[in-house]
């Protein structure tokens, strides 16, 4: 198995990782040499730290506040359950790929298990935590701001999901209680490393899975025949970041959607279709229909879904996957009314 | 559970609405009417699948078979024989 993802997520197990000796076993337990400034660098690079350890939860949390390194970990998984447990129920809160996971333990079993029922994560023996931050995968091609705020952006999410959670009464006033603002603005010269970042980034919600470099976006933004959007969100409790991007080649009679994308972390606040409104009410005021490149992957059938029940018509399809939709505009989805729309 | 009433209480429990007292139809149009967002569509889409153990093909995706009660059934119907 090769990996090569860039990594997301890395899983740490505590005892003999994190640092020396057992936990239940052992009054003298010290940091790893070291440790903090892993974590510390991973962080600042935007690749999520979380746990998965076999230990007494309070007792764990408690020395990790000690150390102060608490802060650092997403929905630690300290429990006796299986390993392969824990990073499920990681990547499921996190709502990544489990091929952008490392799993680190100092235990021949446990890399063993996890393996067994996940082979896309990356297992690597703890011996060697001290060459993690040169590898390559390691090492995202750009560090944006919005990858800097990543794990501030998934506490903010975790208070969000928390009151919605407890929150009685119709989803839609929940939805508007956030206060949201969906900002919609030409690229700019400095969004485009996070507009590459979103291409590399997300699979379940692109339309065609194809990712575009820096120099290509930066073509297309000039472009006098293209239009490259990004889609910010915000809400009461801070922004989401750099969320969507949609890129439009323009002609004469239609305007081709070439890409659309859109931020799994976003999801959840039926955000997805807004850009699609925007681009074809905006198309319809030119007079012109709307076409978009799909192409299929193991991914992002969501994105199909999304098309379809946006009254799109497939016109062409493809051995390879590829299809073609086109929409004539006589029917364009109102934006949901709990969120308000800003065009830069 | 009747799927008829298997769907409505998916459908009664994804409302966006405000108003608590939302009455529609098996007929009734549920996106139209605005009770339901395309986010939902999705969800009902994967809802459909898993709790029947079917599977819709691309052709059948399209707004119109997942509008109402009515719709949906038929939907299953079909891909069920």
């Amino acid at each position: 198995m090769e990996y090569k993802k860039e990594v997301k997520c890395v899983i740490w197990d505590l005892d003999n990782t994190i640092w020396d000796n057992v936990l239940t076993e052992s009054k003298t337990i010290k940091l790893k040499t070291g440790i903090e400034d892993i974590l510390n660098t991973l962080d600042s690079r935007g690749i999520l730290n979380s746990i998965s350890s076999k230990n007494n939860y309070d007792d764990a949390m408690r020395k990790l506040k000690e150390f102060s390194i608490d802060h650092y970990f997403l929905y630690p998984q300290i429990n006796w359950n299986a390993k392969s447990a824990s990073v499920a129920q990681i990547q499921k809160d996190l709502n990544i790929g489990i091929d952008t996971i490392v799993f680190i333990d100092d235990q021949p079993y446990e890399r063993e298990e996890v393996k067994s029922q996940y082979p896309q994560v990356e297992c690597i023996d703890s011996v060697d935590y001290k060459e993690l931050l040169s590898r390559s995968r390691f090492n995202p091609k750009f560090i944006t701001k919005d990858s800097q705020r990543r794990r501030l952006m998934y506490l903010e999410n975790i208070k969000r999901t928390r009151l919605e959670e407890e929150y009685e009464g119709p989803k839609d006033e929940f939805l508007a209680s956030l206060n949201m603002e969906f900002i919609i603005s030409e690229a700019a010269e400095e969004d485009l490393q996070r507009a590459e970042e979103l291409t590399v980034r997300t699979n379940q919600l692109n339309a065609t899975g194809k990712t575009y470099s820096y120099k290509e976006l930066n073509y297309f933004r000039s472009s006098p025949y293209h239009k490259l959007l990004v889609c910010e969100l915000k809400d009461k409790y801070g922004s989401y970041g750099k969320i969507g991007l949609g890129l439009i080649h323009i002609t004469e009679i239609t305007w081709e959607i070439k890409l659309l994308l859109m931020s799994c972390r976003v999801i959840s606040r039926g955000v997805g279709s807004v850009l699609l409104s925007y681009i074809m009410k905006q198309a319809k005021t030119e007079n012109k229909k709307v076409t978009a490149d799909f192409i299929k992957t193991d991914r992002n059938k969501m994105m199909y879904v999304t098309y379809k029940f946006s009254n799109f018509k497939e016109v062409l399809v493809l051995d390879n996957g590829y299809i073609k939709f086109e929409n004539t505009l006589e029917k364009i989805q109102e934006f949901p009314p709990y969120i308000k729309l800003s065009i830069n | 559970m009747e799927t008829k009433d298997k769907i409505r209480k998916f459908i009664e429990s994804n409302l966006i609405v405000f108003n608590d007292e939302v009455i529609f139809s098996d007929s009734d149009n549920i996106f139209e009417k605005g009770f339901v967002n395309s986010l939902f569509a999705m969800k009902l889409l994967n809802y459909v699948e898993s709790e029947f153990n079917i599977s819709v093909n691309n052709e059948d995706i399209d707004i119109s078979n997942f509008s109402s009660i009515d719709n949906i059934i038929n939907l299953i119907n079909k891909n069920r024989n």
